[in-house]
């Protein structure tokens, strides 16, 4: 098990369900219900994972858990990196927000919901933010389609 | 109210305040702060806005001695928002009590439109994001794909991009130092800027055929050499540059009202900024000397002397101290790599990925199979996930991408180091004047283009 897991089990036990090293990069499961604990138990371990680099999805339409987060945290000063997944849950994707631990969060967050339609619990102003606030879908779904939707903004010309 | 309703139909800003009403109505639950916000500055027509003056409101709430705070829409295009950035201030007479940025006005989908696209061809989307540092986001995205096929790149080739993302790096620090200087009524240093970032865009027409959005680095390498003549003209200019540099620091640098605007200004501890996700200047300028060039090294970084310039002040000086300074050392950099700038290809020769040589199709029924491959399907990259950062002139510009083993992308998302610094903004600016908000987004240094994406 690397130092990674070891740090989240120590604060959260049974919190990690896998780990890989993949193209130099370590990247550790977690349950989606543990995200938080673990992001927290990173930022104050002994590496000190500090800065929340990003937060992002990946939609796989087949899998069970269907949107798989991903959270790339940095290690300062010593810009160690690690990767947490998670996956949000096909049905009324929703998973804990990691606002409370590093309030930069916020905005990736926001994007996340807006594109994927991911929910955050506890997310202190979830309400789109790259498209129009009255947007139908979530263009990054695998679902959505690419061409054909009406052209937006034509009676604002 | 519709967005046809005849009411806003000419009002397209009254119409987008009542989208947010009525998003939250069918969603059936409250709005969200943002949300309120847009709201309240906008979801009136000019008739209905012209009921509700400041002395009809005073009636309504006229307990004396309460202070009206005014919601002040600045932008969408704005001059002083540094692109189409929307920032709704809440203001106590001059000072500012919240700022709520409201951003998407130049979204264009490009992370969706990837995974329509082969790999090498989102390479000409994910260069227009960012239009002040496309090789930025070029590089970050080849290193990533490069990542997934496990792929060597000719040192040749690293030095090449070292080299223009260093000259990309003044060039977009000289669009930042001239525009902010415009924004706060310095106007000549925007010339004097623009002079010779002139001559940087021509030196990058002269690599890659474009002014902007250039395409010439390619996963694997560089589309192609150096041309003849290259190599001495970006060392004259970086024998010019020093001269210049000082020619901006004279005119702003000792200049009173340049530092009675800056000095003081938009002041946060490291410690929230790191927890804001602020990368680049903005977080060297508050002391802590994160540079992923020097932390983690890609491109052979590792090789070349340079400093990272810091701060401990945190104002809007200190970052404007910061910026200067790294273009001296871009210019150390540049030198560096022009001494030492090693022979060989330009370009990996692994014929799945790379485009084999021009002359070879004419003689070569192999390489016109794999050109026709390459072009036609595109090259496949083992299933995975890879995460590239780099340095960009704003910070940590990341590149996530997601394979399934397929010839397109499943998922590309670019972490644009504008979006995440912009964040700052409402922290930076509470407690300030209204002017000083000028002062901070300037120095924030944010790109639309990056930040909607």
């Amino acid at each position: 098990m690397s130092d990674v897991s070891a740090q989240i089990e120590a604060v959260s036990p049974g919190a990690v369900v896998g780990e890989w090293e993949h193209v130099g990069e370590l990247t550790v499961e977690v349950q989606k219900e543990r995200i938080v604990e673990a992001c927290r138990a990173l930022r104050d371990g002994p590496t000190q994972y500090l800065l929340l680099s990003d937060v992002t999805c990946a939609d796989f339409p087949d899998e069970p858990g269907r949107f798989r987060m991903a959270y790339h945290l940095t290690a300062i000063p010593s810009g160690a990196r690690v990767r947490l997944r998670a996956w949000a849950g096909a049905l009324d994707p929703e998973i804990e927000s990691v606002t409370s631990v590093w309030p930069g969060a916020n905005w990736m967050e926001r994007e996340v919901y807006d594109q994927f339609g991911v929910r955050f619990a506890g997310h202190p102003d979830l309400c789109r933010i790259l498209n129009p606030l009255d947007w139908d879908g979530h263009p990054l779904r695998r679902d959505y389609p690419i061409g054909g939707e009406d052209v937006q903004f034509s009676d604002a010309v | 109210m519709s967005t046809t309703d005849p009411g806003t139909q000419n009002f397209p800003l009254a119409a987008e305040g009542r989208e947010a009403l009525e998003a939250a109505a069918r969603e059936q639950r409250a709005l969200t702060p943002t949300e309120r916000v847009i709201a309240s500055v906008e979801a009136y027509t000019p008739e209905e806005a012209a009921e509700r003056t400041l002395a009809n409101e005073m009636l309504a709430d006229s307990r004396p001695g309460v202070r009206q705070p005014l919601l002040l829409n600045l932008g969408p295009n704005h001059p002083s928002t540094h692109g189409v950035l929307r920032l709704i201030v809440e203001l106590d007479g001059e000072v500012v009590r919240e700022v709520t940025p409201v951003i998407g006005y130049l979204h264009t989908g490009i992370e969706k439109q990837c995974e329509n696209k082969t790999w090498w061809q989102a390479i000409t989307l994910v260069t227009r994001m960012d239009y002040l540092a496309p090789f930025a986001n070029i590089k970050a995205y080849t290193m990533s794909v490069e990542k997934l096929l496990d792929m060597e790149v000719p040192a040749r080739a690293e030095w090449i991009r070292v080299l223009l993302a260093e000259m990309n790096r003044i060039a977009s620090h000289l669009v930042w130092l001239g525009t902010s200087g415009l924004e706060l009524g310095a106007m000549s240093v925007f010339f004097y800027c623009y002079r010779e970032r002139d001559e940087l865009l021509d030196l990058f027409e002269m690599v890659s055929g474009e002014r902007m959005n250039h395409r010439y680095f390619q996963v694997g390498g560089c589309s192609d050499d150096l041309p003849p003549g290259f190599v001495e003209r970006v060392r004259t200019f970086a024998k010019e540059m020093p001269g210049r540099i000082d020619e901006y620091e004279a005119l702003l640098t000792g200049n009173p009202i340049w530092k009675d605007r800056m000095e003081g200004v938009g002041v946060l501890p490291a410690e929230e900024l790191l927890a804001l996700g602020v990368t680049g200047p903005t977080l060297r300028a508050a002391g802590i000397p994160h540079d992923l060039r020097k932390v983690a090294p890609y491109s052979g970084y590792e090789h070349f002397q340079f400093d990272v310039p810091t701060s401990t002040k945190g104002d809007s000086f200190a970052r404007y101290l910061v910026r200067v300074q790294e273009m001296r050392e871009s210019l150390r950099i540049i030198e560096q790599v022009l001494d030492g700038l090693p022979e060989g290809p330009v370009i990996s020769d692994d014929r799945k990925v790379v485009l084999p040589p021009r002359e070879e199709l004419a003689y070569s029924m192999e390489a016109l199979i794999h050109h026709f491959k390459l072009v036609s399907e595109g090259f496949k990259v083992p299933a995975g996930e890879a995460y590239a950062a780099i340095e960009s002139p704003r910070g940590e510009m990341g590149c996530y991408t997601v394979s399934d083993g397929g010839p397109k992308p499943h998922r590309v998302h670019m972490r644009d180091p504008s979006f995440v610094n912009l964040q700052a903004t409402a922290p930076l600016c509470r407690g300030g004047y209204l002017a000083d908000l000028i002062a901070i987004v300037a120095t924030i240094d944010p790109v639309m283009g990056g930040v909607d994406r």
